[in-house]
């Protein structure tokens, strides 16, 4: 039967999705890597002859951006303190979840995830009020036990805390639930072969569920690290950066500066290392992860 | 004896996880707790201080001027077109999962692994190059500019093709004896099959499209094409401190998405478990 298909046919209903992921996917990658070498912006949209190849020179000066390199400096903050932060609390909850028996344990699973649903921008709004220093509820609550007022978002250093929370409250929900697909997958026995042998609780979790959910932590862990090396929107709603650049991430910095600034080939420079950060990194994470299978 | 005292002990500790959970559901919840009783409250009440828990002057007068003075009719209207063109996007991947689950042709293997390439690729590079396509064709400042780029996806296209794989053949070359044309098949046999997977993937489509933000902020300049999410950024920055106004914008886009997502959270949450996550 195979023979009278028409060979076209298989083409025709890859051909609309192919198309659309090679002009907006993989094509634009081309396009970032020749702009990236020019200095093209907004006269140049309109006349392309205003456009000249300048080398690697948009490169040169990125690196040597101060804000630039403070945007890198923050994003690592937000990378070592965010990452560990989601995966200890997302999977803290998923195993606490799992351990229920109980129905309702299945309404806890919607409850944490619910975060991760809804709009960003929204979420954002809703946090800078809580935050506020005079109104919010946060510093009110603060206020009640005697402990003075916090300057969330005022102060560079809590600033940058108070959106690592923001986006800990968001990211739980999903990777609750990868961990909670991986810990569903684990076969019971082997928590009644330790029970009979009289090992505790803790000694189960740290013995079998741990090293068990390797490949969900690692999986986990990758991506919620590409997660924050693009962090964008809660920096750029809430606090636009500030206070003096405290916030900025490289992606609000690559932002800002193609469509605030319109500075394009400047901005896909700065994308282009972003990018190779982001290889960098899973790369290494992949070395890691194979290097502890070994033994 | 013992086992008397195992089960109390584990009784015991589920009573223990339970309280532990609400408590954090409870803090995890606060913040939709306070948007929604803020909304409706007037803006003196909300900067009244110590702060009331309740709405004691019940309004909804920031809901109604968001509508009167604020265009948040059309930008919802904006948000619906945006979210039921990419249902077009999800029958555009389901198309290409289809082909790529079930016929054989000449460079399918690497075409799919083109396709699962541009999964890897970060939206921060290819916002600029993007920005430019689209300006050379024309379509800043248009609905088919804000559309789209997000309207197919590699990962969507990869877990329809998983789904459809395991859709036996046989029930593909019945449909065609009784000569059934290629897209028949795929429209009238594959698609009510892989319901549970349309499921997961239509939820999740809506969510993101009334959610799409980034896009719309970038490709639109004109207000009449502003999605809720880019006209609730604009009125924190023309509002910032009309707290009352801000909540019932937040309260309007948060809401829906709420709602939706109670009535299918199972099948989200199991959807991961479909799609082969683990």
């Amino acid at each position: 039967m195979k023979g009278t298909i028409n060979k076209k046919i298989p083409y025709l209903f890859i051909a609309p999705a192919l198309i659309l992921l090679c002009l907006f996917s993989l094509f634009p990658i081309f396009v970032a890597l020749i702009i990236s070498f020019t200095d093209i912006d907004l006269a140049g949209l309109a006349d392309w002859s205003t456009i000249s190849f300048i080398g690697i020179k948009n490169y040169l000066d990125v690196l040597s951006d101060p804000i630039f390199l403070k945007s890198i400096l923050n994003t690592l903050f937000y990378v070592v303190f965010g990452v560990p932060l989601v995966i200890v609390c997302s999977l803290g909850i998923a195993i606490l979840i799992n351990y229920g028996k109980a129905p309702i344990f299945k309404a806890f699973r919607a409850v944490f995830y619910m975060p991760s649903v809804t709009n960003v921008v929204a979420v954002a709004v809703v946090w800078s009020y809580l935050y506020n220093p005079q109104f919010g509820l946060f510093n009110y609550i603060l206020g009640l036990f005697n402990i003075p007022a916090v300057p969330w978002l005022q102060d560079p250093l809590m600033a940058k805390i108070s959106l690592i929370a923001l986006a800990l409250w968001r990211a739980i929900g999903v990777n609750m639930i990868i961990f909670l697909a991986a810990l569903q997958g684990i076969p019971k026995t082997y928590y009644e072969a330790a029970q009979l042998d009289g090992a505790s609780d803790w000694k189960q979790l740290t013995k079998i569920t741990i090293p068990l959910l390797r490949y969900a932590i690692f999986f986990v862990s990758i991506t919620t690290m590409i997660g924050w090396l693009q962090f964008f929107e809660e920096p750029f709603i809430m606090t636009d950066g500030g206070p003096l650049d405290s916030t900025t991430s490289v992606a609000l910095f690559i932002y800002r500066n193609g469509f605030q600034l319109s500075n394009f080939g400047y901005a896909a420079a700065g994308s282009f290392i972003l990018f190779i950060a982001i290889i960098i990194v899973t790369l290494i994470q992949f070395r890691l992860q194979k290097k502890e299978v070994d033994y | 004896m013992k086992a008397n005292q195992y089960v109390n002990n584990q009784r015991s500790k589920q009573w223990i996880l339970g309280i532990v959970l609400t408590i954090g559901g409870f803090l995890i919840s606060i913040p939709f707790i306070w948007m929604i009783l803020s909304a409706f409250k007037p803006e003196s009440e909300i900067l009244q201080i110590p702060p009331t828990m309740w709405p004691k002057d019940f309004t909804f007068d920031n809901f109604s001027y968001l509508f009167d003075n604020m265009n948040f009719g059309k930008y919802t209207f904006n948000t619906i077109i945006v979210v039921l063109c990419s249902f077009i996007g999800l029958f555009l991947n389901a198309m290409a999962g289809f082909a790529f689950a079930k016929y054989e042709f000449k460079g399918k293997q690497p075409l799919f692994y083109l396709v699962l390439a541009t999964m890897m690729i970060p939206g921060q590079v290819t916002m600029i190059p993007v920005y430019l396509i689209l300006n050379q064709l024309q379509l800043t400042n248009t609905m088919a500019g804000i559309v789209l780029p997000g309207l197919v996806g590699a990962f969507g296209i990869f877990l329809f093709r998983q789904f459809m794989s395991t859709i036996p053949d046989e029930l593909l070359e019945a449909a065609r004896l009784d000569g059934a044309s290629e897209f028949r098949v795929f429209i009238q046999i594959i698609l009510p099959i892989s319901k549970p997977i349309l499921a997961v993937q239509g939820i999740l489509t809506f969510i993101a499209g009334w959610n799409s933000f980034l896009w719309p902020l970038i490709i639109a300049n004109d207000e009449s094409l502003y999605t809720l999410s880019v006209g609730l950024a604009l009125l924190k920055g023309q509002y910032g401190g009309n707290f009352g106004l801000q909540m019932a914008g937040s309260t309007f886009m948060v809401v829906p998405i709420i709602i939706i997502f109670l009535l299918f959270q199972k099948h989200i949450i199991e959807g991961y478990t479909i799609s082969g996550m683990k």
